[in-house]
């Protein structure tokens, strides 16, 4: 007998926020906790709506600030429940401590962080400087290019924080993806559900009055250090993890891929084989950069869609064909210069001499098409490394 | 889970079995000692009570005839005293002393 086609799931125009709460609705954590924070609120605005709508199977907990939501999705981990929250900004520096906890603890929490510039001067709007502040903390990153990638990433990110034991954060841009509208295939609850099965930790690994156990408990100078080096080596290692399931996530939920050419769940290249020049740049703005590469030929674009773990060897095999390199950030460590150039410095030693170095759209100035040509010509002229672009 | 990984996971995970806090010998980290003159002590169980740490223990002392009831009297668990000093500064008949531990 024939096999019927299968049904072919609809795109639907959705604001990110809006995709992001249906996709952790189908989810379905045993724990939400948030606090309301510019640009993330509709997010979690949406998962309370859900609830109260009765369309939902979470508890929702309501915190007086992000410290404590933090702490209760900590907790509910630690008890054994998938959990989620989402913040942004000043929220995400007030969850900071909280965050090294989680990540010290092994707990798998996922967390949407909705970027968006630091105070002071008050700003609302999109840059990274929140989640780089944090970037040490042993959490998995993942950087969304679109609204989709936002979708496919909360699933990979509960996949393989759960597999390996470790706290993954999915980075939207600010209004760019979180109020933006974009087209977004949600995929249905049964493969959701075929890709990411139930949380079940196994017995005697959690909280449970039945099992009495520690976690975390006073380490002294004779074994604090050796936890550490654990956790480093795991993150390291989970990059073959997200290469293995980013695979099988396309496979079996089938959304469309966010880019024609090479796309391992770690970078994503778009261009020419051997480049003049390439692009690098984490979030939404790659999406910008894809536009201006399409009607240049000589132009790659390479997209950093995990910062943590840093895929240094596969961005070294990718770049080196380049002969100038523009890394474009929206973000810098103050007094050093921007946080990716120097983790992609550091990765590829003297392979890295071609590298420069701009810092865009702080405090959510647009990253235009024109900006970014300037950008293109300038990356191959002889003059300094750290330029701020599309200053006015 | 064979044992072998199982103990490699908790490990991982930083799980440890109820009573760990027993290995961790805090004694080491005092300073100055505290010194009970039973001579002194009214037995009244105060230090006993406050002390941070619950290092000490009112323990029934063996009476001269053998025979019970015996006065109790508090004992210090030097393995674990941090030194912080509050059971003789507290002490109502100034029984406790703090001598220098190093």
């Amino acid at each position: 007998m024939a096999k019927k086609p299968a049904k072919r799931k609809k795109l639907r125009i959705l604001e990110g926020s809006a995709a992001i709460a249906e996709i952790i609705k189908t989810v379905s954590p045993a724990v939400v906790s948030a606090y309301p924070i510019t640009p993330q609120t509709h997010i979690v605005e949406k998962l309370a709506k859900f609830k109260v709508d009765g369309g939902a199977d979470y508890e929702y907990v309501r915190a007086e600030s992000e410290f404590a939501a933090a702490s209760i999705i900590l907790g509910a981990a630690a008890a054994g429940q998938r959990v989620y929250s989402a913040t942004s900004s000043q929220g995400l520096l007030l969850m900071t401590e909280v965050l090294f906890n989680i990540a010290g603890l092994r707990l798998p929490a996922v967390i949407t962080c909705a970027n968006r510039a630091i105070s002071a001067p008050i700003n609302i709007w999109n840059d990274h400087a929140d989640v780089m502040a944090i970037r040490d903390a042993g959490w998995l990153q993942f950087f969304a290019t679109d609204q989709q990638e936002a979708v496919d990433q909360h699933l990979l990110a509960y996949k393989v924080a759960e597999k390996l034991s470790l706290p993954a954060m999915v980075n939207v841009d600010g209004y760019i993806l979180t109020h933006a509208l974009g087209p977004v295939m949600l995929p249905e609850k049964k493969l959701v559900k075929q890709y990411l099965p139930d949380y079940r930790p196994a017995a005697g690994t959690y909280l449970d009055p039945d099992r009495p156990l520690t976690r975390g408990a006073f380490f002294g100078p004779a074994s604090y250090m050796e936890t550490r080096a654990r956790l480093h080596d795991d993150l390291v290692s989970a990059q073959k993890i997200i290469e293995k399931e980013y695979r099988l996530l396309r496979q079996t939920l089938k959304t469309p891929s966010p880019v024609a050419g090479f796309d391992d769940g770690l970078v994503a290249y778009y261009g020419p084989k051997n480049p003049e020049t390439i692009l690098i740049g984490l979030g939404s703005m790659v999406g910008t950069m894809r536009e201006t590469a399409r009607r240049r030929p000589h132009i790659g674009v390479l997209a950093i869609k995990v910062y943590r773990p840093f895929p240094g060897e596969t961005i070294g095999k990718i770049i080196r064909r380049a002969d100038n390199v523009a890394v474009l950030e929206k973000a810098i460590s103050l007094g050093e210069g921007g946080p990716l150039y120097g983790d992609l410095k550091a990765a590829l030693g003297k392979n890295s001499l071609n590298l420069k170095n701009y810092i865009v759209g702080l405090g959510g100035r647009d990253v235009t098409e024109e900006i970014i040509a300037a950008i293109i010509d300038d990356a191959g002229r002889q003059n300094e490394i750290l330029k701020f672009y599309g200053q006015i | 889970m064979p044992r072998n990984s199982r103990h490699e996971n908790n490990k991982k995970l930083n799980l440890t079995a109820p009573g760990s806090s027993l290995k961790n010998r805090t004694g080491t980290w005092r300073t100055a000692r505290p010194k009970t003159d039973y001579r002194a002590c009214l037995a009244c169980g105060l230090c006993a009570k406050i002390c941070p740490e619950g290092c000490i223990i009112m323990a029934a002392a063996k009476s001269r005839t053998g025979k019970t009831p015996a006065k109790a009297r508090p004992v210090t668990d030097y393995a674990y005293c941090k030194g912080c000093g509050l059971c003789a500064a507290e002490c109502p008949a100034k029984a406790i002393k703090m001598v220098k531990d190093y």
